[in-house]
């Protein structure tokens, strides 16, 4: 336990030292929730924003959808379509049926309201059937948070460690350590304790940040949603240590994490949901961690999901942590071969 | 009595096998305790890939290494200190807390301020240790190596690229090491360094052992000899003095056994004594003779 304590000590001095690094760590979330304040804080210029189920050609009839401050969503999957409605996505939910038009309105949403108003004004010389749903507001930003905490918390998961290691034993720190008692796990777990620590605070001061800005929607449980951050950290972590466990090129390990990172961040659900993705698409973001940092996360946030609603996301995260420390502990190496 | 005849440390035939190449080739020596022990040779000899390999730090492909005539055992690492040809040690931690992290790993330690004391680290305690002088930094690794209070150190080249200050003040805190009674394992490709530190020593080259002895009883084996040199324009018969006489133009050198008899002949020419130089052979001229290259090719 001694010789942990040093080792994690003497990383978090090291890392909050090194000026440059420390800055980074906290200013790419700076701009990520300036940017982010920027983008989603801009107000919406569409006046009505109307779902149609079914393809948009067959509502050419529909006053309310030619006219040019309405933009249109075409939805395939009704259920879908109804959950934007719940969550203000959408004002207003049109689709043609045997006996007529059936609309979808949130009595919750003002522009929803106004929308139903403006509908019935266009077009009350149909036969107009009304369906309410009630749920709470989603914006994008809502949706889209979780994930960007995700990919700030990859990335300084990967790189954190891999770099570190790498560094280390390119210029011979780890065989000094070698020469030592320290054991390989002692040595390992340090690292990953101090950069876990490092990755958790640093997410959770964006997090508080962000909701500062955009006050964000947040239904579930914050234990739960520290305990999301903490099995995903420890996940892309062990991912980082196989990553590590015996590159002795920085070059070479960025080109491996770059090989990871860049999937994940385009599959992982972060910026756009995959349910309409090709079935092998989808089973491959289910294989990378990030995916389930996402979604679960998300769940906790935008729906309130309890434990049980995430608990498949966290097996499968505990799974790959537990893979990816026995791969790496097979695969690790003090020195250059 | 068994205690003070076992070498502290016994090699045999070590080897280590690459890809491509062997770079140890059936290595034996035992070293007694509380001597400096020397490996002596060229850049490539395969002296740091045997030091290591007794360290731990290399798995040999064949070969037994006894620390006190016993494999080592998992506690060697406690019970050894260690110096590598180069290392880096952790960013941005002062010497301070670099020799507080290594206090940690250690069961039995020497206190802080002794190894400050024994490695003249007073000065520089609160500086970062990677940004040191060469000799600085040498010193901080020394004791770390020490930071155990080990009975066996191994220094592998640590003088390399310091200046001539630096290594004769390091040369110093070895010596101290010696006083204490720990056994120092030494390898280097100064000659200099060999013959002032090292009571016994072997000279490796191309993983092999050419051979082992103390410095002084090595050149004696192998270089008897004295040269003895003048600048003088007498010609000086060979039937005249004892040894073998070659010259060049205004140069006469004399190889002989004994200095103090050549002395004695050469003043009876009654000449200019004032640019005579004698030359002591070196472990540099053993190496040469013994290999047939330099050290440092």
């Amino acid at each position: 336990m001694r010789k942990f304590w040093a080792l994690f000590t003497a990383r978090n001095m090291e890392f909050y030292r090194d000026r440059a690094a420390l800055s980074w760590a906290f200013i790419f979330p700076l701009l990520i929730i300036v940017g982010c304040a920027l983008v989603f804080s801009k107000p919406d210029q569409t006046l009505i924003r109307l779902g149609l189920l079914g393809e948009a050609q067959s509502y050419n009839d529909l006053a309310i959808a030619q006219q040019n401050y309405t933009d249109i969503t075409e939805y395939s999957a009704r259920e879908r379509a109804l959950e934007q409605i719940a969550h203000h996505q959408i004002d207003l939910l049109v689709s043609r049926e045997n006996d007529g038009l059936r609309y979808w309105v949130n009595p919750e949403s003002s522009p929803g309201l106004a929308a139903q108003q403006l509908l019935r004004a266009l077009d009350g010389d149909k036969a107009l059937h009304e369906e309410q749903l009630t749920g709470q507001a989603v914006r994008y930003v809502d949706w889209v948070m979780p994930g960007v905490l995700a990919m700030n918390m990859m990335f300084a998961s990967l790189f954190g460690i891999g770099y570190v290691i790498v560094r280390y034993r390119q210029n011979g720190v780890l065989k000094r350590f070698q020469a030592t008692p320290v054991s390989a796990l002692q040595f390992i777990v340090a690292q990953v304790a101090s950069r876990l620590m490092i990755v958790v605070v640093v997410n959770g001061l964006i997090f508080v940040g962000c909701d500062y800005f955009l006050n964000l929607l947040m239904l579930g449980d914050y234990s739960l949603l520290l305990l999301i951050a903490l099995a995903g950290a420890l996940s892309l972590l062990s991912l980082g240590l196989v990553i590590a466990s015996r590159t002795a090129s920085e070059e070479l390990a960025g080109g491996l994490l770059n090989t990871l990172t860049w999937p994940m961040m385009f599959f992982s659900e972060i910026w756009f949901s995959l349910e309409n993705a090709p079935g092998w698409i989808q089973s491959m973001a289910n294989v990378m961690p990030l995916t389930h940092v996402v979604k679960a996360a998300r769940a906790v946030m935008i729906e309130g999901a309890g434990f049980a609603a995430i608990a498949h996301h966290l097996l499968a995260l505990l799974i790959t942590t537990l893979l990816c420390l026995l791969l790496a502990a097979r695969l690790f190496r003090w020195q250059r071969e | 009595m068994l205690e003070s005849t076992t070498p502290i440390l016994e090699v045999r035939n070590l080897t280590k096998h690459y890809r491509l190449v062997q770079a140890v080739k059936g290595i034996s020596f035992s070293i007694p305790t509380g001597i400096c022990f020397g490996l002596l040779g060229p850049n490539g000899a395969g002296k740091s890939t045997t030091i290591e390999m007794i360290e731990g730090i290399k798995k040999p492909s064949s070969g037994e290494i006894l620390y006190k005539g016993a494999p080592r055992g998992e506690d060697f690492a406690q019970q050894c200190g260690i110096q590598f040809q180069s290392t880096a040690l952790p960013d941005f931690l002062l010497v301070r807390e670099v020799l507080a992290l290594f206090h940690s790993f250690y069961d039995k330690t020497l206190a802080i301020d002794e190894l400050v004391t024994l490695c003249d680290l007073g000065e520089f305690l609160d500086q970062e240790a990677n940004r040191l002088s060469g000799g600085q930094k040498q010193r901080l690794l020394l004791a770390l190596a020490l930071i155990n209070d080990p009975e066996i150190v191994f220094l592998d080249e640590p003088t390399t690229g310091l200046d001539p200050q630096s290594r004769r003040r390091f040369w110093h805190l070895i010596d101290r090491i010696k006083k204490q009674g720990k056994t120092v394992i030494l390898t280097t490709h100064y000659m200099d360094e060999a013959e002032s530190l090292c009571d016994d020593l072997v000279i490796i080259d191309h993983g092999k052992i050419i051979d082992q002895g103390s410095p002084q009883a090595l050149l004696q084996k192998h270089l008897p000899h004295r040269q003895v040199s003048l600048h003088t324009e007498t010609v000086i018969e060979s039937a005249a003095v004892t040894g073998d006489v070659s010259a060049t133009p205004g140069v006469v050198t004399i190889d002989t056994l004994s200095v103090e008899k050549t002395l004695q002949e050469l003043m009876a020419f009654d000449l200019d004594l004032s640019t005579l130089r004698v030359h002591n052979p070196t472990l540099e001229d053993l190496f040469i003779k013994l290999t047939g290259h330099a050290l440092r090719d």
